[in-house]
């Protein structure tokens, strides 16, 4: 008989190995699940995580894509592990993500076709500030009437597609657009659009920004009062009160980070490589993130690494659909795969496997 | 060691000198590296607890695995291996109960049971299986002084019915008075078997440590009132934090300088209610906490720090520290404004340690380093940690709730003197204890918080256990009256 009898302290030799090791499971198990839909697993696997990093015809075109498509993740991440950390689970990014798009963005439209040096500054901040008061919603309810913030925030992502959709069919549609669904397109307004910093890779700010809030997320977990406030908050929330943190403010305070870097990482989006608001604008980032945040373990630099593998498999699967006719479907699925195989192997950090015989 | 039939035996032991993992490997717990047990002259191998039941080893532990809501007689049921009806069930309970003056209700909730009937549902969930050995942890920890002496009659019956008991305390008084003969072990070895009738508590102590400790003395003398209060606790009311807590009402006391102010009572009589009032950690509905005559009752822990209202909460590992955080962030937990440890809320990680390591020191806290994990640590290090933490941001009024629950003697004696110095220095210190033996050593004044209520406070001179016990009745009665 198994037996599974729980460590004293996780291991730290499994927690450090289990990532590792769900991505080489995952390719095992995505491998047979392309041979179930009659495809070649090793030619697929090798299109989706070797093709856009080495294949000489490729790479000088998908590893900067890598750094563009990581940019979000690694922005939402980086909000939502300082409340995982603290134990609030805030599963709502992709619809504060689509917020801040629709906030930022809607700011640029009013006032298009202005051109003034502000206009990019104020997008940003009105699009931190969409995704901020998409989690208060959240946050204001849990504090008051104690409701779970993570069903609150997930079930709030779907009023935002729909939000989503009526703007750009309605309010924020392109006057211009011969009727077809869809606002302007800002990359050609000057004064709002997040153009790329080097000519030909596609990085735009956002890239910057990801990586300033890697070591700012560093900085604030390891020496900064706030920090280790939320830290001690996810011990237990009885040894917060007695550190004197306000739990309320704490709620707040996590939810507004999530939900304003994903609020900064969607408009960062739509002024960069989208351009444009339109119903099919979100794709999956806030939900991608949290699989990010959890194969990082948390860790800001963990996470990037994270991010990047994810954003390798964005790229990869494309290719893979493009080259070999994988369903897109199947994609998804391997990315499901990874942080379900993470998180049953996070067992192995928690428990020992023993086997005993029968009595 | 050996046991005989019939004897109430005295294990005795500072923390870490392996009490607990001799029991346990008794109790199937823990599997022994090295040698054998026998029991009943034949082989004894337990792998889990329950074969050691079914060969006749019982055990009832420190901390209690009762579920509130559920009934005595389901309590038990879910603990026994043979099934039973529950009126059969029910009258069994009843039975045992009364042959061992240990009566029970069986359909009462867990819930609403003092620690003592807590700790009767627990004896006899053992006792339904006639156990040859019956092991306790720590049992008085938790009771009355005359709850502890009906306790005696019945293990003393219990013994006499050919019952081996296997009697593990710190309290040496106890241990003189029940047990007949005593095991001490330090450091993982047997040190010494004795018969505690014959030595003294401090005799028996020394055996233990393996030194010569004193009784914590106050260099002051004993104080009276003089001049104004420095602490003044007035009408506090609150309702209790958890269904099976107590609200506090109409709660007032003050302290002068220099003082001890001993609150004692069975935990569960609003103890939690008060200290989280105390420190900030929940708000009274009514009533004012005055430190030098400003009254803090609305502010938060942290502002109540910065002014010199510091405490140190009695659960060590989930309150008072976090378990999985090292010992210099401990430290930062609740120094950080008294000792500057941040500034602009950037944390000054260097100074942090250097406090941690002065804790460490001055506090005799035995840790490899201050890297290491609070939950590394054994209770009564972790303990002269916390205390330590507390004393050396120099209180203006420190509130200590159950300062030495589960410590040794050695570490409880050099915490009770840390205490008493920081009196001495002038500070108040508040003391909130079940333990009678340690608020007649410590206090300047005592008082005992019952059913919500404090009673009276009583000078500690001329005060005995008895006095302090009936003073627990006394304000019970009071609560029964109104």
């Amino acid at each position: 008989m198994l037996v599974f009898e729980r460590r004293r302290q996780p291991s730290k030799f499994w927690t450090t190995i289990t990532p590792v090791l769900a991505v080489v499971l995952t390719m095992i198990v995505g491998g047979i699940m392309f041979a179930l839909l009659g495809k070649n697993p090793v030619e697929a696997i090798r299109t989706i995580f070797w093709s856009p990093l080495f294949d000489p015809n490729l790479s000088a075109y998908a590893r900067p894509q890598i750094l563009v498509k990581a940019a979000p993740l690694v922005l939402i991440a980086i909000g939502l592990s300082i409340g995982f950390k603290a134990n609030i689970w805030n599963i709502g990014a992709e619809g504060q993500y689509i917020m801040g798009a629709i906030f930022g963005g809607g700011v640029a439209l009013a006032l298009y076709p202005l051109e003034a040096w502000w206009i990019f500054p104020l997008m940003i901040l009105s699009g931190i500030l969409g995704g901020i008061l998409w989690a208060m919603l959240p946050a204001l309810l849990k504090i008051k009437f104690r409701t779970n913030e993570i069903l609150v925030s997930l079930m709030l992502v779907y009023v935002s597609e729909h939000f989503l959709a009526s703007v750009s069919l309605g309010l924020l549609r392109n006057p211009d657009g011969i009727g077809f669904p869809g606002s302007r397109n800002l990359q050609q307004y000057a004064s709002a659009s997040n153009g790329e910093l080097f000519t030909g890779t596609g990085i735009h700010l956002g890239v910057i920004a990801a990586f300033v809030s890697i070591f700012a997320l560093y900085g604030l977990i390891k020496f900064h009062r706030i920090g280790f406030q939320v830290r001690v908050t996810g011990q237990s929330e009885r040894i917060s009160r007695f550190a004197g943190v306000n739990p309320n403010l704490m709620v707040i305070f996590c939810l507004a980070t999530g939900g304003g870097l994903a609020g900064l990482a969607g408009i960062f989006e739509l002024s960069g490589p989208t351009g444009q608001l339109s119903i099919d604008f979100n794709v999956g980032y806030g939900f991608t993130a949290i699989i990010v945040a959890f194969l990082g373990r948390l860790n800001p630099f963990g996470m990037a690494l994270a991010a990047l593998l994810m954003a390798l498999t964005y790229i990869g699967g494309e290719l893979a659909q493009f080259m070999l006719n994988l369903p897109a479907a199947a994609i998804q699925a391997l990315q499901g795969m990874l942080l379900f195989i993470l998180l049953s192997m996070d067992f192995l950090s928690q428990y020992r496997i023993k086997i005993r015989k029968l009595a | 060691m050996e046991l005989e039939e019939g004897e109430i035996c005295a294990l005795l032991g500072e923390n870490g000198s392996g009490k607990s993992t001799l029991v346990k490997m008794m109790y199937g717990l823990v599997k022994p590296d090295d040698g054998k047990m026998i029991f009943r002259s034949k082989d004894y191998t337990p792998t889990n607890p329950n074969e050691a039941r079914s060969a006749g080893i019982a055990m009832v532990f420190q901390h209690f695995s009762l579920f509130d809501a559920l009934t005595v007689a389901e309590n038990i049921a879910l603990g026994m291996s043979d099934h039973l009806s529950f009126s059969t069930l029910s009258k069994n309970i009843e039975e045992k109960g009364k042959a061992y003056g240990l009566a029970l209700n069986p359909d009462n909730l867990v819930g609403s049971l003092s620690a003592g009937e807590r700790q009767r549902v627990e004896i006899i969930r053992c006792l339904l299986q006639n156990p040859k050995i019956l092991i306790m942890d720590e049992p008085t920890s938790v009771l009355t002084p005359q709850e502890a002496d009906i306790l005696f009659e019945a293990l003393k019956n219990l013994a006499e019915e050919g019952t081996t008991i296997l009697y593990i305390s710190h309290k040496l008084e106890e241990i003189k008075e029940l047990c007949t003969k005593a095991t001490i072990l330090r450091a993982g070895k047997v040190v010494a078997t004795c018969n505690p009738e014959e030595k003294s508590a401090r005799q028996l102590a020394e055996m233990m440590v393996g030194t010569s400790i004193g009784a914590p003395k106050r260099t002051g003398e004993v104080r009276s009132h003089e001049g104004t209060p420095l602490f003044q606790v007035k009408d506090i009311e609150k309702d209790a934090s958890s269904s099976f807590g107590t609200g506090l009402q109409k709660i007032s006391f003050e302290v002068w300088q220099g003082e001890v102010f001993g609150i004692g009572g069975i935990a569960g009589n609003g103890q939690d209610e008060l200290m989280e009032v105390l420190s900030g950690e929940a708000l009274p509905k009514k009533g004012s906490i005055l430190l030098d005559g400003k009254d803090l009752a609305r502010l938060n822990p942290n502002e109540r720090r910065k002014r010199g209202l510091l405490f140190a909460p009695e659960q060590r590992v989930g309150h008072a520290a976090a378990g999985e955080m090292n010992l210099i962030e401990n430290s930062y937990l609740t120094a950080a404004d008294r000792k500057a440890l941040s500034k602009y809320g950037i944390i000054n990680w260097s100074k942090t340690t250097s406090f941690s390591k002065e804790i460490i020191c001055h506090f005799d806290v035995r840790t490899p380093g201050s890297e290491n994990l609070a939950q590394s640590l054994s209770g009564g290090n972790l303990q002269k940690f916390v205390i330590g933490r507390e004393i050396l941001q120099n209180p203006e009024v420190l509130i200590v709730n159950q300062p030495t629950w589960g410590v040794d003697a050695a570490a409880a004696a050099s915490i009770r003197q840390k205490l008493m110095d920081l009196a001495d220095q002038g500070a108040v210190v508040v003391v909130i204890s079940q333990d009678i033996d340690e608020l007649l050593e410590v206090s300047d004044y005592i008082s005992v918080l019952s059913g919500g209520r404090l009673s009276r406070e009583r000078h500690v001179k001329g005060l005995s256990r008895e006095d302090i016990g009936l003073m627990m009745g006394a304000s019970q009665e009071l609560a029964l009256e109104a």
